[in-house]
């Protein structure tokens, strides 16, 4: 007996809502650091502030023991490029990602994250996670330094991302927090940042959140806050109905209430225009299909006769051995990390895009496509771990697979108790056009221009992580170029640093009793309607058919403004007659009012770029110059007096005055350490 | 299950997402509160195994598995969409087997790599 349906029909009775309900409670919190958002940057910037001895909250719409994108798993961490076996430096390291990831790409996060990212391996290590082989699993294999025990992906030349059994990261944060004394508010959604005399621009003194089973309300007072909510997730091609929230591959609370807030606030955002191809209902059980991506990177793709599909290095020569494909090609200095560049991926597969070349990994031969069309190569083709040198395979099926985030039990274990075993069967690959196995991750599935999904950007950040507004910091995936578990955990931890410094001589945080019962307000509206009418997911699907089709892979300026206005419109017409049933209902309903903002966010950053962008995917009818250099810049966005404003920023900000020339000058001034 | 027929809507898909093995949970609820979705809602029954009341919110990444301290209690249960595709060949004979076929082989017992939850 599992389901609804079942219980309700055994005899006849619907079940209570097991939760007390207390819309008229409001609960009154002071902290000296709030961090929003209890994920991996969420935990290690709680964990940082703690650590020197200030008053910690962390407030997190599930529960941070297995909350995040990062929750159920992690098995490889970026960017160890401060270890003694590291090859690669970490200007080198930030250099590279910036050419390889684009020219939006903010060099400055990732130099951050290259810098730490082996120290914060360690600390974790010191909370419980596994980052070593100690039981001699994997003894004398190429993947292995021998001295530390640590294992490598991707590039076992360099050795600047290690393999992790990572498994029981988040549990292990979740104990430090404890034990750091930081207090923790599980399952309360932030709903919006209090600024100083609730004024938009002004400095932030707090934030709201509501309980998600309750519906009580919160009203948090801090003097510094950390945003670590990542931007918004089911704007764009999503749909519960097949595979419920598993359309989304982060995590479904990551709805962006955190920049929808910052937003509203008066923050200033960056990279709000983009969109990326997104498959949503129709993709396949992450790492549980035959691949040769990310975790299970270098396998032996053979097609349906058992014929091996060549791997060849970045000019194209074949590489003869196994062993070969983790290695940098001749005259390459390293090969980059291939979760880093995550939407650029397939990007790095065209010869015409030369900034890709330097740090390009091995793959499948790019011919491949055209001999399955000719019938050489036959249809389905499979991942081929029998051929796989045994340690490699217990490395991708055991170790990878077996601790990626939302990996061991979706797709290790049905698979190893459905009675697959890596050392006798080869995983068969889902089926799609030839054409799309060179251009798009294997598990995607069909992932057709058309279907997008979009982001709202994220918060513009300086050297010292922090926002435009004062006493507001960002980390993860809530600032703008953030976002992957090292990357994530770094700046988290740098993030709190900053807050903390600013939080020892600010002054006290007052709280605008007015901007509070606006608030309310907005959060309590549907629990005040009936709940009989549309339900959240026909709202959702609705928001989503306006993103497709009026900020959908081709625009201009006329259809973004119509759409700016719609989704103003959906807010004041069908937004208006959803009501909740409750607590869990409101909180759905509350991320479609989320949606409807950074909806809006999305397609004002689109209008504001005069210019289309491969990078940023972005096809303009009215500007089809594709990334002309006088639009190839930031144009931080902000709300103020009721009107969208911008100004430029050179790509490279970070590197030029008030900063200094270099990462590593900058990092020193600014790191706090 | 009741003699009365009920008027009910078609399953919500996707259906199952996890399924509770009455016999052996114990009705403790961590995986209640472990599931950042809230898909499940503890029974009224004290006792009693959770109840799936939102499989439309489920991630399927199967931390209320990894939580549950008995062993079988609670599967994890993919859209039949998503395993109806999930097959494999043996290299040596050429058999292809899928999840949730008729007669399927053995289970495989080999763990998974690195140490269980904390």
């Amino acid at each position: 007996m599992s389901s609804w349906l079942e219980f309700t029909q055994r005899d006849g009775r619907i079940p209570e809502y097991p939760y007390p309900i207390r819309y008229d409670v409001e609960n009154k919190v002071s902290a000296d650091v709030l961090v929003l958002g209890g994920g991996i940057a969420g935990c290690h910037a709680a964990i940082a502030a703690a650590r020197k001895g200030v008053k910690v909250v962390v407030v997190e719409k599930g529960n941070v023991e297995r909350s995040g994108s990062g929750g159920s798993g992690c098995d490889h961490w970026q960017g160890v490029c401060t270890a003694p076996f590291s090859k690669v430096s970490p200007t080198e390291m930030a250099e590279a990602l910036h050419k390889n990831n684009g020219p939006y790409d903010v060099g400055f996060v990732h130099y951050i994250q290259a810098k730490e990212s082996y120290d914060t391996l360690l600390d974790v290590e010191k909370m419980g996670v596994q980052i070593r082989d100690v039981n001699d699993e994997f003894k004398g294999a190429e993947l292995r330094d021998e001295e530390t025990k640590i294992m490598f992906a991707y590039d076992y030349e360099n050795k600047h991302t290690a393999r992790v059994m990572g498994h029981n990261m988040k549990p292990s944060l979740a104990k430090e927090l404890q034990q750091v004394g930081v207090k923790i508010y599980n399952r309360v959604m932030a709903t919006s940042l209090l600024t100083e005399g609730g004024k938009q621009g002004a400095r932030v003194v707090g934030a709201t959140g509501v309980n998600v089973r309750t519906g009580e309300f919160y009203v948090f007072k801090a003097k510094a806050t950390v945003l670590c909510i990542p931007g918004g997730g089911r704007l764009g091609t999503f749909s519960t109905e097949l595979i419920g929230a598993a359309s989304l591959f982060p995590c479904p609370l990551n709805t962006g209430e955190g920049v929808a807030a910052a937003w509203k606030a008066g923050a200033e955002l960056a990279k709000g225009g983009g969109s990326s191809a997104g498959s949503g209902p129709f993709k396949y059980v992450d790492y549980a299909m035959g691949n040769v991506d990310h975790t299970w990177h270098a396998c032996t793709i053979v097609d349906a006769n058992g014929k091996e599909v060549p791997w060849v290095d970045r000019d194209g020569n074949e590489i003869k051995t196994v062993s070969g494909r983790y290695y940098p090609a001749p005259g390459q200095k390293f090969i980059i990390s291939i979760g880093q560049i995550g939407n650029s991926m397939r990007l790095s597969q065209r010869t015409d895009w030369p900034a890709f070349y330097e740090n390009r990994w091995p793959w499948l031969t790019p011919d491949l496509a055209e001999r399955i069309k000719k019938g050489e190569f036959v249809l389905p083709l499979y991942a081929d771990l029998t051929a796989m040198p045994l340690l490699e395979r217990r490395a991708i099926f055991g170790l990878m697979v077996g601790n990626e985030s939302k990996s061991r039990y979706p797709a290790y274990y049905v698979l190893t108790k459905g009675g697959f075993d890596p050392d006798k069967d080869m995983l068969q690959a889902a089926l799609f056009e030839p054409d799309r196995y060179p251009l798009q991750a294997w598990n995607v599935g069909v992932n057709v221009p058309q279907w997008r999904e979009y982001g709202a950007g994220g918060l513009l950040v300086d050297w010292d992580l922090k926002s435009s507004l004062e006493g507001l910091y960002a980390a993860g995936g809530a600032n703008f170029g953030g976002g992957e578990h090292a990357g994530s955990a770094t700046n988290g931890r740098y993030a709190a640093r900053h807050a903390v410094a600013y939080a020892k001589t600010a002054p006290e945080p007052v709280i605008d009793r007015k901007q509070v019962e606006a608030e309310k307000a907005r959060v309590y509206a549907p629990t005040k309607r009936s709940s009989a009418g549309l339900g959240w997911k026909e709202l959702n699907a609705a928001i989503c058919r306006v993103m497709n089709d009026y900020r959908g892979s081709v625009v201009h300026e006329k259809i973004l403004k119509a759409g700016i206005d719609l989704l103003k419109d959906i807010r004041e017409t069908e937004y208006e007659t959803v009501g909740a049933a409750n607590p869990h209902d409101l909180a759905r309903i509350l991320e479609c009012d989320t949606f409807l903002t950074l909806g809006q966010v999305n397609m004002h950053s689109t209008i504001i770029r005069k210019a289309s962008s491969v990078i940023l995917g972005c096809n303009r009818l009215d500007y089809p110059e594709m990334d002309p250099p006088e639009w190839t810049k930031f144009l931080p966005m902000r709300f103020e007096d009721g009107k969208v404003k911008y100004r430029e920023l050179p790509l490279d900000f970070y590197l030029q005055p008030p900063y200094a020339p270099t990462y590593e000058e900058n990092y020193k001034q600014h790191c706090l350490l | 299950m009741s003699d009365k027929v009920y008027m009910v809507p078609n399953p919500i898909m996707p259906g199952i997402t996890v399924r509770f093995d009455p016999e052996k949970c114990s009705g403790c609820n961590k995986c209640v509160e472990i599931c950042r979705t809230d898909v499940l809602m503890p029974n009224p029954e004290e006792g009693g195994p959770p109840i799936v009341v939102y499989p439309d919110e489920c991630w399927f990444e199967g931390d209320c598995v990894g939580v549950c301290p008995i062993p079988e209690a609670i599967t994890l249960v993919h859209p039949l969409n998503r395993t109806v595709v999930m097959h494999w060949k043996r290299k040596e004979t050429g058999e292809t087997f899928r999840i949730g076929m008729k007669n399927p082989p053995p289970p495989n017992t080999r763990p998974a790599l690195g140490p269980p939850v904390a």
